[in-house]
């Protein structure tokens, strides 16, 4: 589609609807045959200033599949950022070397700059605490999979709804598809209400809960997140919190059969593990839908789905 | 029109430009705004003057100086009721409210400290939006932070 070729995917709000679901159909055509040998002459580049393993690897797995080779680093120590390269000096130059810039960096609008210096598209895939788009579409590719549908779903999220990226562009996206929040988590965590105004703009309702287990019933998604004891200033109001927001086997028993569990990863114990088991826990398979995702996205990227 | 007792306190010019109105407070921001602290320019101002409109207000004149709008329009960040008047040989031949730019670009720096813009050289850029209490906002085109008024800081 014109509309993703040669562009960049810096936040989940650069495409539309349709440039969303195009990405998720040649998505499901990978996961038919994952390895369709498309880069076959083609250099992706692979910048990671800070470590990750899920979104570094599932790229990195992304374009081999493909047929496609893969330069770059996995974190600024092994770069010339190391001497005191700048950014842009960096983008310029792996410009030059390769057909895609895929990167991670710690600082917020780092990638939106990239994009702005760079020869080839970027894709971002996560500057600081801001945008994680990559992320968002297999959230998409998940819900979509799990239920049939990504139109008129009922989403619990769950845990850090301040900091956590993942749910701020989960929600943005979610408010093209009709969904219904509900949203659950510690009053000092609740979210924003800059990304409330993006429920309120489509017309959308939002629920607040402090009370995880009274929600759980009516769900066709929940998705859970880490809540970070560093997010709180007291100490004790995390202690008083922290065991309130735990997603255990037996809370499922009477939820709807369709309902999904699902998690961007690592988890810590927000999960129990006991969940692993419940056909209704989704989050490996989640992480496997990364790779699906990302070779679309690539493909689309360079033109050639 | 400026009340006779402001023209008696503040001296009038024969040619330049006048920023009347500015909310009490934030008339040395608009001073720094408008980079008049290095000027060669002849520069009146007063502060805390009456004013029919507003009570009181601030009030700035430069002599033989005419600004580009897009200049003047940074203005309306910090006193978003101020008026621009430009005179020519005594005539008033302009005067306006001063509107806010749609974009503000290397004026404001970033709250965010974990923004690109504060860590590497990187120009701000700012998109002027307005929240649904009707409050000035600037989103920031890198980190996608929105920065209320009162964390506004001039680069």
């Amino acid at each position: 589609m014109s509309n993703i070729k040669g562009k960049s995917l810096i936040s989940i709000t650069d495409y539309s609807k349709e440039d969303i679901l195009h990405i998720l159909d040649i998505a499901e055509g990978f996961e038919k045959d994952q390895r369709q040998k498309l880069l076959d002459q083609y250099v992706i580049a692979s910048l990671f200033f800070e470590p990750s393993t899920r979104t570094r690897l599932s790229f990195e797995s992304a374009v081999q599949y493909m047929g496609g080779s893969i330069i770059g680093f996995a974190s600024a120590d092994t770069s010339s950022v190391r001497k005191g390269e700048s950014l842009k000096d960096t983008i310029l130059t792996v410009s030059n070397y390769s057909d895609l810039i895929v990167m991670r960096n710690p600082l917020d609008g780092s990638a939106r700059y990239a994009s702005e210096v760079a020869s080839v598209p970027i894709i971002n895939a996560g500057d600081g605490a801001n945008q994680h788009p990559t992320q968002c579409l297999l959230d998409l590719y998940s819900i979509r999979k799990t239920q049939g549908t990504l139109e008129n779903i009922n989403i619990a999220l769950v845990g850090d709804l301040k900091y956590g990226r993942t749910v701020h562009s989960l929600v943005q996206a979610l408010t093209l598809f009709n969904a219904t929040f509900h949203l659950v988590s510690p009053e000092s965590l609740k979210l924003p209400s800059s990304v409330k105004k993006w429920i309120l703009d489509a017309n959308l309702k939002y629920h607040q809960y402090i009370d995880f287990k009274s929600v759980i019933n009516e769900m066709d998604i929940i998705y859970m997140t880490r809540i970070q004891g560093e997010r709180f200033p007291d100490p004790l109001e995390y202690e008083k919190v922290k065991n309130s927001f735990i997603l255990d086997n037996s809370m499922l028993e009477d939820s709807k059969p369709n309902l999904r569990i699902l998690h961007p990863l690592p988890r810590v114990n927000e999960i129990s593990e006991d969940v692993d088991d419940n056909p209704k826990a989704y989050y490996f398979q989640q992480a496997r839908n990364g790779v699906y995702v990302r070779q679309a996205l690539i493909a689309a990227i360079l033109g050639l789905k | 029109m400026k009340n006779k007792r402001t023209e008696l306190i503040v001296s009038a010019i024969s040619n330049g430009t006048v920023i009347d109105h500015i909310e009490v407070g934030n008339t040395f921001r608009v001073f720094k705004i408008l980079g008049l602290e290095n000027t060669k320019h002849q520069v009146y101002f007063g502060t805390n003057l009456s004013s029919s409109k507003y009570g009181k207000k601030g009030i700035i004149k430069i002599s033989d100086k005419f600004f580009e709008d897009e200049d003047i329009s940074k203005v309306a960040l910090v006193a978003p009721s101020a008026t621009l008047i430009e005179i020519r040989d005594y005539e008033v031949v302009r005067k306006e409210n001063i509107k806010l730019p749609q974009t503000i670009e290397k004026t404001v720096k970033c709250f965010n400290p974990k923004c690109v813009t504060n860590n590497q050289q990187v120009p701000t850029r700012f998109k002027v939006i307005t929240d649904h209490h009707g409050s000035m906002k600037l989103w920031c085109h890198y980190c996608e932070k929105t920065m209320d008024k009162g964390s506004i800081e001039f680069l």
